[in-house]
């Protein structure tokens, strides 16, 4: 017998005589019956352990490569425009003049960079009153039978796929906003209405989250104070679920700031800065999803559109940044 | 076990894509991508063709008449379909294509039932489309604004009308809308508009269609270019088509495709063109 093994014997006769966990049978085991070669092995559960590692570390590969590349294709193609086309990037942002395939004088984005800023703001500044009012609704006056109804509906909103809003807006909300306020009925304010269904079950349940995450105690001690119901609301409960709040408007700014496809049915879709809310607009995203399937790769008309799916990345970026920024300080 | 793991790591990583690979190697697998006018049509080809040649894989698929076109150009797909000519795009070469027109397809102005006008000279339909003409009641209709319903920059159907009515010159800016059905949908609804969609759409009761010069915008007068508002639908190969992408587009040429589906799609057999056109809009006639 090696040193090495007489070592492990030693160790295994020491374990024996210390056994204190007795459904353990190691005492079944002779010393000299032992498979030395086995225990040295890894066992059967160290390799389901590393294969179980190995699997998460695979799928954590393959995400970052994805992400990595998506961000290094638009990147590299939205850049383009900018170092090959030789497009210079305060004409980009600032002038309204898009006409990409007349050359590089007429790449001028802002009249969208405008309308998608502002079909956001609005349908976040529509939405959150609604969203805290049934956000309180459900936690705070209500939270049996209704609460979990409401809850419900609020998911079927989520549910519904964008392409459906788009086509009730054109064909209920669209002819609305030409009857009450004239113009063609496309136009910011028709898209705004549509994005405000859309983004209202966001903002709603991640409200809801922040109410529910107010202790419990805080609402105790203020009805103790001899606060009504509704003093606790004011001025305890939206105080304390203040950050989160402002999370929950940052995601659903961030949805309404995506939508493509329901805002593209609905806004009109002309390059012109909007001069008043029922004049037809264009969006960065309802831009790209009319236009690229007419453009030809690596021309600048196809540059541009690129550089439109980067601004969008970078936004997308910046509202990812702000949750962090919130969450950080409360 | 890092050894064992990064080789298990390979054998997926390798196996992965090769079988995806394998799923889609077959013999004659023909993918045709690009013009949404022209999908409809080849689709129903392939089908028919599938059934006689059960070897046959086709795929069709939309995209636009752009992507149809740089796709086929980088050797990514087979054939790319266009409702363009491959000259009128930047960034194309059209040495290194084949072209294949394979229908033709009619192009109609509409407008709104209540602007009382059923006729345009081509000069004033170009004066309403740069935004000279304001007004019906300047062409001889009801006194309404006119909201003009432009098709997306780029795209087929934009492209041929901008080029034969404006004559190259630019359209006001204005709402662009991407889809034939959509157009339809926005002119029958609201007052004071105009656009123009492909004639298998315009067999509507809810919107006028407006006629040029007293032409009447049907079929019929297509051929000997009476109505000049049409345009090809082509069929792109780089350089010279493989064996089997050959007989397919032989196949879409053939007169059993031209006679009975190119005319049920709402389209025009090539056939029966009296006249031709060129990339450069010169119309000359075809043989005698």
């Amino acid at each position: 017998m090696s040193k090495k093994e007489q070592d492990l014997q030693e160790v295994v006769e020491q374990a024996i005589a210390q056994q204190k966990v007795p459904h353990v049978k190691i005492k079944g085991i002779d010393p000299h019956s032992i498979d030395i070669a086995r225990l040295t092995k890894p066992s059967k559960e160290t390799r389901q352990e590393r294969w179980g590692k190995g699997l998460t570390a695979l799928a954590i590969l393959l995400i970052g490569i994805l992400i990595v590349s998506i961000i290094g294709f638009v990147g590299s193609h939205g850049l383009a425009t900018f170092f090959t086309d030789k497009v210079n990037i305060f004409h980009f942002l600032f002038s309204t003049d898009w006409n990409p395939s007349a050359g590089p004088n007429h790449v001028g984005a802002a009249a969208m960079i405008v309308t998608s800023f502002a079909v956001t703001l609005l349908a976040a500044l529509i939405a959150t009153p609604f969203a805290i009012a049934v956000a309180l609704f459900m936690t705070e006056y209500e939270s049996g039978k209704k609460a979990n109804l409401l809850q419900s509906v609020m998911e079927l909103l989520v549910g519904i796929p964008s392409v459906v809003y788009g086509f009730l807006g054109l064909t209920v909300v669209v002819p609305a906003v030409r009857t009450v306020f004239g113009g063609t009925g496309f136009g910011i304010l028709t898209a705004t209405l549509i994005l405000f269904v859309m983004v209202l079950p966001t903002i709603t349940s991640l409200t809801v989250d922040a109410f529910k995450a107010v202790p419990k105690e805080l609402r105790k001690s203020s009805a103790a104070l001899g606060a009504t119901q509704w003093q606790t609301i004011y001025h305890v409960v939206l105080r304390a679920a203040r950050a989160r709040i402002m999370t929950a408007i940052i995601f659903g700014m961030a949805r309404a700031f995506g939508e493509a496809l329901a805002v593209q049915m609905a806004i009109g879709n002309a390059v012109l800065m909007p001069y008043n809310l029922v004049s037809p607009a264009a969006t960065l995203t309802s831009q790209l999803t009319s236009q690229m399937g007419n453009t030809v790769m690596g021309t600048l008309p196809n540059n541009a559109l690129w550089s439109l799916a980067l601004l969008l990345l970078i936004m997308s970026l910046v509202f990812n940044f702000l949750v962090h920024l919130i969450g950080k300080k409360s | 076990m890092r050894k064992e793991n990064v080789s298990k790591l390979l054998v997926v990583l390798l196996v992965v894509p090769l079988f995806l690979v394998g799923c889609g190697q077959s013999k004659e697998k023909i993918t045709i991508v690009g013009s949404s006018a022209l999908q409809p049509l080849i689709e129903q080809a392939g089908n028919d063709y599938h059934l006689a040649h059960l070897d046959s894989n086709i795929v069709v698929q939309g995209g636009g008449s752009g992507t149809g076109l740089s796709q086929v150009q980088a050797g990514a797909v087979q054939v790319g379909t266009s409702d363009v000519f491959a000259e009128t795009q930047k960034g194309i070469d059209e040495k290194k294509l084949q072209d294949y027109p394979v229908a033709i397809v009619g192009i109609v102005p509409i407008a709104n039932k209540g602007v009382g006008v059923k006729n345009l000279s081509k000069k004033q339909l170009a004066a309403i489309f740069t935004g000279k003409i304001t007004n019906w009641r300047q062409v001889g209709g009801k006194n309404l604004p006119i909201i003009v319903i432009n098709r997306s920059r780029g795209s087929g159907t934009r492209t041929t009308f901008e080029d034969l009515i404006l004559n190259g010159k630019d359209a006001v800016n204005s709402q662009e809308q991407d889809s034939n059905g959509t157009v339809k949908k926005i002119v029958n609804s609201t007052p004071g508009t105009i656009s123009y969609i492909s004639f298998p759409y315009a067999n509507d009761e809810n919107i006028q269609k407006i006629s040029i010069d007293h032409v009447q915008p049907i079929n019929k007068n297509i051929p000997t270019n009476k109505w000049s508002l049409w345009s090809y639908e082509h069929m792109y190969t780089k350089g010279k088509p493989n064996k089997a992408t050959a007989k397919f587009i032989n196949y879409v040429l053939s007169k059993k495709v031209q006679r009975d589906l190119v005319p049920k799609i709402g389209y025009l057999s090539i056939h029966e063109m009296k006249v031709s056109r060129d990339s450069e809009n010169k119309v000359t006639k075809i043989g005698n």
